[in-house]
């Protein structure tokens, strides 16, 4: 029993959607239904709108495995992560967890935007659970790892939000539970930090610790997990080695349509700056957009509202990603160097990407949309595995595959120039 | 929603010692769970370090603004209700009168509207990382026993300067600031609670606090009160508490039966509040 750290079996949670018009529920209307039929029993019926995030989940973790948990946006990875993380209570099912447990479901838990870095440091450390004792000794290295030593007395109100994520992730590092719960922290911070971050977390792994990781960036997750645990729709679709989970991941789900649009900004993905409006896969000429023909250029179309950018200049990126997880490349708006250097204004932006034809190589192409900001990097909006589409090779002779039939590796097939001619020299050969 | 077993002596594991964590739902009426505040203890604390450290960021006076509530108003009531006929007792000049019931109800007033807003202004914790919920309106609480502790100076000049010495029943005078606490966190705990669901606490607060303060001999002497209405009157625990701090502080008649019944009043408060407050918790992250 010592060897498990974790153990859930039929986890589930239920949400009343039913009521989201009214989401503080009014006195009045309590009373009110109170007085007119006081002997209605209100807990135990099933209603309209009950919505179940989580529904019978099961696994065990043996202690000092890092787990990974990944699904598509609502599959109920958060509502688990806050389970397990005792800030709320499933409706049923039973979970243990065998050790001191510390979560990290934001980066600077606890700040209190009045206070200087090192009040701070002090706050969201207890907050996270370290006493006071250990605060004070691991102080110093809290600062080193934040770099923020001359802002140490300065209210974190005046932070950049970068110094902000570096002091608050600084904190968490040094937390030292047996059973750690980190949510999609790594999505903020620059990229250097991000690595930093990684690497610190490798570090906890190899502690003996038992982490449970929530992300949507494949690449950490195989980087990081032996297992991973893949939900979807509060259900748990497969559990077992990270690689095998997520390639199932990518198989299946969203990532198979080539064009989504969200109507309602109101629960698109996104933040206060921007929203995604739609993400749309446009072969040149027409025709199929779910199967590209490998010679023929296509544009990716990503529309987005965004509200009081002010000095923020939102920028799309596209990740590209083949069948196997692997990221084929990335590119942002700002090669359009006219609209980088635009300043913005609130309202629908339209971005295109242009893909050239003969570039991509055979198979299974899935795109992630995001919408950031930079200096410092934070993602406003982002759609993991937004959009797919199957690249295909007739192989007529024309493409780079030239008249070759069989097995052609490589993660793009580029169509580059060559030069080859004949030599003046004349060589004699031996017979 | 936890047990926590024993630690096991000489575990096999060298990282894990021994504490069980048990996820499951729970309905109905709990146990107070007040061990498990203790163990948290040092987190009280740092909340009620911040919450000292960020009262008073960024005003001109600074700390001096808990002597000058209480002060001011004992002005306003000395102006405007001093000259009223046997609103004071006799012999005791209306000013001191009302500047020590004025003392035990701030901290009171204060302490319940800090208690009652604390889960709501502490919604950004409370739906990223666990502890116990309790510790929020428990240290809002705590917070203002500072404020207190300055004010109490203040009065301490008051009385100098209208030359009242206090007799040996200042002795009592922890028991009843304590009685102050208990009442505070009592009602401040239940409201908090009430409030994570129903805002409306926000806009009720004021009103209750003032009808409260009206309800409580803290500017007039509960002599006033007819005898029929005493025991009624006594249910409040704040009668007991702000009589007891001039009996303690300036003399007079001890009110006994007074003290006791608001005493009893306060304890039951306390313990119906924090039971409600455990029962409804489980559904704070949620409704918040």
């Amino acid at each position: 029993m010592d060897e498990i750290a974790i153990s859930a079996s039929g986890l589930a949670k239920k949400y009343r959607i039913g009521l989201r018009r009214d989401p503080y529920g009014r006195l009045t209307e309590s009373l009110w239904n109170t007085l007119t039929d006081p002997l209605r029993r209100r807990r135990s019926q099933e209603r309209e709108g009950d919505f179940w995030a989580l529904r019978d989940v099961s696994f065990e973790v043996p202690r000092g495995s890092i787990v990974g948990i990944i699904g598509r946006n609502g599959a109920g990875k958060s509502t688990l992560l806050k389970i397990l993380s005792r800030i709320t209570e499933p409706t049923l099912g039973r979970a243990e967890l065998r050790g001191r447990v510390g979560s990290l479901l934001e980066v600077g838990t606890g700040f209190h935007q009045e206070l200087t870095g090192r009040d701070n440091i002090f706050l969201s450390g207890a907050i996270l659970g370290m006493k006071r004792a250990e605060i004070l000794r691991k102080f110093d290295e809290i600062v080193a790892f934040a770099d923020i030593g001359q802002f140490m007395d300065t209210p974190v109100k005046r932070y950049s939000s970068g110094m902000k994520v570096r002091l608050g992730f600084a904190v968490a590092a040094f937390l030292e539970p047996e059973i750690l719960f980190i949510d999609e922290v790594l999505a903020v911070g620059d990229a250097e930090f991000q690595k930093k971050c990684l690497g610190k977390m490798s570090e906890i792994g190899q502690g003996g610790r038992t982490v449970i990781f929530v992300s949507h960036s494949m690449p950490a997750i195989l980087r990081l997990c032996d297992r991973a645990i893949l939900l979807d729709r509060g259900r748990v679709v497969i559990d077992g080695p990270t690689h095998e989970v997520v390639r199932r991941y990518l198989e299946t789900g969203p990532g198979r349509t080539s064009s989504r649009e969200w109507t309602d900004p109101a629960i698109a993905p996104g933040d206060d700056v921007a929203r995604l409006k739609s993400v749309r896969v446009i072969p040149a000429g027409g025709g199929s957009s779910e199967e590209i023909d490998i010679r023929r250029p296509i544009d990716i179309e990503v529309e987005y509202w965004t509200r009081t950018p002010g000095e923020l200049r939102p920028s799309v990126n596209l990740h590209f990603y083949n069948d196997e997880g692997v990221c084929l490349f990335i590119n942002n708006d700002w090669n359009d160097r006219r609209w980088w250097a635009t300043s913005r204004r609130p309202g629908l932006v339209r971005a295109v990407c242009h893909i050239p034809g003969n570039f991509l190589a055979e198979g299974r192409v899935i795109v992630t949309a995001v919408v950031s900001t930079y200096n410092p990097t934070i993602v406003h909006a982002m759609e993991g595995e937004a959009v797919a589409f199957v690249v295909v090779d007739r192989s007529e002779g024309d493409g780079v595959r030239g008249v070759y039939a069989n097995d052609f590796p490589g993660v793009v097939r580029p169509m580059l120039e060559w030069q080859v001619e004949q030599s003046s020299e004349t060589v004699s050969v031996r017979r | 929603m936890v047990l926590i077993e024993n630690p096991k002596t000489g575990s096999a594991s060298s990282v894990w010692d021994g504490q069980v964590v048990v996820l499951e739902p729970h309905h109905g009426w709990r146990q107070l769970g007040l061990g498990e505040v203790w163990a948290h203890r040092e987190l009280l604390y740092f909340f009620i370090w911040r919450d000292l450290k960020v009262r008073y960021k960024q005003t001109a006076f600074g700390a001096a603004w808990a002597v000058l509530q209480p002060v001011l108003l004992m002005l306003v009531f000395s102006v405007s209700l001093g000259q009223l006929p046997n609103i004071g007792p006799a012999g005791v000049p209306y000013p001191l009168f009302v500047f020590a019931g004025l003392v035990p109800w701030t901290l009171f007033a204060s302490s319940l509207s800090g208690a009652s807003n604390s889960m709501v202004s502490g919604e950004a914790v409370i739906t990223k990382v666990y502890f116990p919920r309790l510790l929020l309106p428990f240290a809002s609480v705590g917070s203002f026993l500072l404020d207190f502790t300055i004010s109490l100076g203040a009065l301490a000049v008051v009385m100098l300067f209208f030359g009242v010495v206090p007799s040996l029943a200042i002795v009592w005078l922890p028991a009843l600031t304590l009685m102050a606490v208990v009442t505070a966190v009592g009602v401040g705990t239940f409201l908090s609670a009430v409030n994570v669901r129903y805002r409306d606490v926000k806009y009720v607060l004021p009103f209750l606090v003032q009808l409260w303060m009206f309800a409580s001999p803290v500017v007039y002497t509960s002599t006033l009160i007819p005898a029929k209405w005493q025991p009624v009157f006594a249910l409040n625990p704040m009668t007991g508490v702000v009589d007891g701090f001039r009996w303690a502080l300036i003399g007079g008649d001890r009110p006994d039966a007074l003290i006791l019944v608001s005493a009893v009043a306060s304890l039951l408060v306390l313990l119906g509040s924090l039971a409600y407050f455990r029962r409804v918790e489980r559904t704070f992250a949620d409704v918040i």
